[in-house]
């Protein structure tokens, strides 16, 4: 431009020589890998006639009365910042939310902080617990963003295996091996996505009692928590010992289907929030304040739009799972969430092989197994978040595909 | 067995053409677990009828539909019970209902044409000794029938695949 504009070479020339080269951009932000679901997202959004199972989010919309409270509230004008911990009125009802369903009580003054979807509470939780070094013990496979959100902390993720033969449940023995001096803390999240898996009761009392013995903190995201078909969610918080040492993450994504509206909400003691809600203040204020009215309606009314959808999800779930195992692609029955993470290592390909294939051959779209890690290699996850029609469509198209290799 | 029955009808009352083989596998049983329970519910009139929730105005289809409401002297005896059987048999007559309020019987009932309906109040339901009074309701739109909106509702737009 300047060339162009001055048609002097040699006042371009001098320009350059005195400009320096630009600095390069951070090494944390661009050694952090993306996420091995982009690159499907990438070739399934350019193709037609995909069927997706692919989708990590409810496909019911959020149940008119949120909406309609929404909608209500923007035209009363509601639309101001909160306070930076989020609405009162939304804390004390997520409060005694948990209260009611968990027996655990979290002070809505000191102990709640709404945040924009569990992401963020993610995010602030790491950068709250976590200096330069310490180790955070994250069971593998699990959701695309822990690693990360952990690096960006500071921290060093420490990847922790679990097993198809052991349903996915993280062992304690497992834990050991890989604990440090520098060990600070565990990051869980159950019911699991992508495994399905649902940590029982004495599983989690051994961890808590893990954290206990070396005093390490736990966060434990619990977005899935309502979508549970088999047994009951166990609240990490509710249990002997673990209170002063974890940070509840939990939203309202799946539960009442309300993804795109990223309210979410984290509990602790008053001295991790105050932390959290610290980070918060400077880094994004506070919550939308349409969400957050939307969440209050979700709280007070919206437990029978849950009962249907969990309903829903698990007849879902019992007809994917029976269907990939009449295809020949082993699959446990996922307890909770709304995926199910059939082997297809019988079929010779890896996770990543089979997922593309999959999708050229027969536009089906999943995600490939080791998008949550190392340890999902020769599985794929199965959304169920989907109609009954386009699972079966899906299935079929699965069952063709599985018996064109053995060909 | 109560709660499969249950979870069956849900899932018939959402999509009836849902086959044996597919409930047995959403519901967790044997496929003729499902024929079983779906024949006993026929059997027994827990279930009624399979039908479609067609937009009769979209496929071209002229239809009157009025709610009427009917005000009538009970009868010894059988109460509301004779009259508003008498008027049920009639095929113009979609539904019947004994409703609380200004009136008596809610008939929702279908003509061809406007002509037609009012000649079949008039004549047929007018004029059935211990019925005191009609109002009539014509039909202008419809906006939601049976859980169907009739609105053309947005396409699945979610991210074709996502974390």
């Amino acid at each position: 431009m300047v060339q162009q504009r001055s048609g002097e070479k040699s006042n371009n020339e001098a320009a350059g020589e005195s400009e320096a080269r630009l600095k390069s951009l951070s090494h944390s932000a661009a050694t952090i890998p993306f996420s091995g679901i982009r690159r499907f997202f990438d070739i399934a959004s350019k193709m037609e006639d995909v069927v997706s199972l692919g989708v990590g989010e409810p496909d019911f919309a959020t149940p008119w009365s949120v909406r309609e409270s929404a909608i209500y509230s923007l035209e009363r004008g509601q639309t101001t910042y909160t306070s930076n911990l989020g609405l009162p009125e939304l804390r004390r009802e997520i409060s005694k939310h948990l209260e009611r369903l968990y027996k655990v009580s979290y002070d809505p003054e000191k102990e709640v902080l709404v945040t924009v979807g569990v992401s963020e509470g993610l995010d602030l939780a790491a950068r709250a617990i976590l200096d330069p070094g310490d180790e955070v013990l994250i069971p593998e496979p699990c959701y695309v963003s822990y690693k990360p959100c952990v690096s960006l902390a500071g921290g060093i993720p420490v990847s922790v295996p679990t097993y198809a033969e052991k349903k996915f449940l993280l062992d304690k023995n497992d834990l050991a091996s890989r604990t440090t001096s520098k060990t600070k803390a565990i990051l869980i999240g159950y019911p699991s996505n992508p495994t399905g898996a649902v940590m029982p009761k004495d599983k989690l009392e051994d961890l808590v009692s893990f954290a206990c013995e070396r005093g390490l903190y736990i966060i434990s995201d619990e977005i899935y928590d309502r979508l549970v078909y088999e047994g009951e969610h166990t609240c990490v918080a509710s249990l002997p010992g673990a209170y002063e040492r974890t940070i509840t993450l939990n939203g309202f994504s799946k539960s009442y289907a309300m993804t795109g509206w990223r309210i979410g909400y984290a509990c602790a003691a008053p001295s991790i929030i105050t932390l959290m809600m610290k980070i918060h203040s400077y880094t994004m204020l506070c919550a939308p304040i349409t969400g957050q009215k939307a969440a209050i309606e979700a709280l007070r009314h919206g437990d029978s739009a849950v009962a249907d959808m969990v309903e829903q999800y698990n007849q879902r779930r019992r007809l994917i799972v029976d269907q990939l195992n009449a295809i020949g692609l082993k699959c446990h029955m996922p307890e909770g969430a709304f995926y199910a993470f059939p082997n297809i290592t019988s079929t010779g390909l890896s996770s990543e092989e089979f997922a593309e294939q999959l999708l050229m051959k027969e536009r089906v779209a999943v995600a490939p197994g080791t998008a949550f890690g190392a340890g999902g290699e020769g599985h794929v996850r199965c959304s169920y978040a989907t109609g009954i029609e386009r699972i079966e469509e899906a299935l079929r198209r699965m069952g063709r595909f599985v018996e064109s290799l053995r060909e | 067995m109560a709660v499969d029955t249950l979870e069956i009808l849900n899932i018939l009352a959402r999509d009836a053409r849902t086959t044996a083989e597919t409930i047995a596998q959403m519901v967790g049983c044997s496929v003729s677990e499902v024929t079983e329970i779906i024949k006993h519910c026929e059997d027994s009139g827990i279930i009624k009828r399979y039908m479609t929730v067609v937009d009769w105005e979209k496929a071209g289809v002229e239809r009157v539909i009025a709610f009427i409401d009917v005000n009538v002297r009970p009868a010894r005896d059988v109460g509301f019970d004779a009259i508003a059987l008498r008027i049920a048999r009639y095929p113009q007559v979609q539904s019947v209902w004994l409703v609380s309020g200004g009136s008596d019987l809610r008939l929702a009932v279908e003509a061809p044409n406007l002509r037609e309906l009012a000649n079949f109040v008039a004549e047929k339901i007018a004029t059935i000794d211990g019925v005191t009074g009609t109002v009539t309701h014509f039909l202008l739109r419809r906006y939601k029938e049976e859980q169907v909106l009739f609105v053309d509702t947005d396409t699945d737009n979610r991210l074709i695949v996502a974390p």
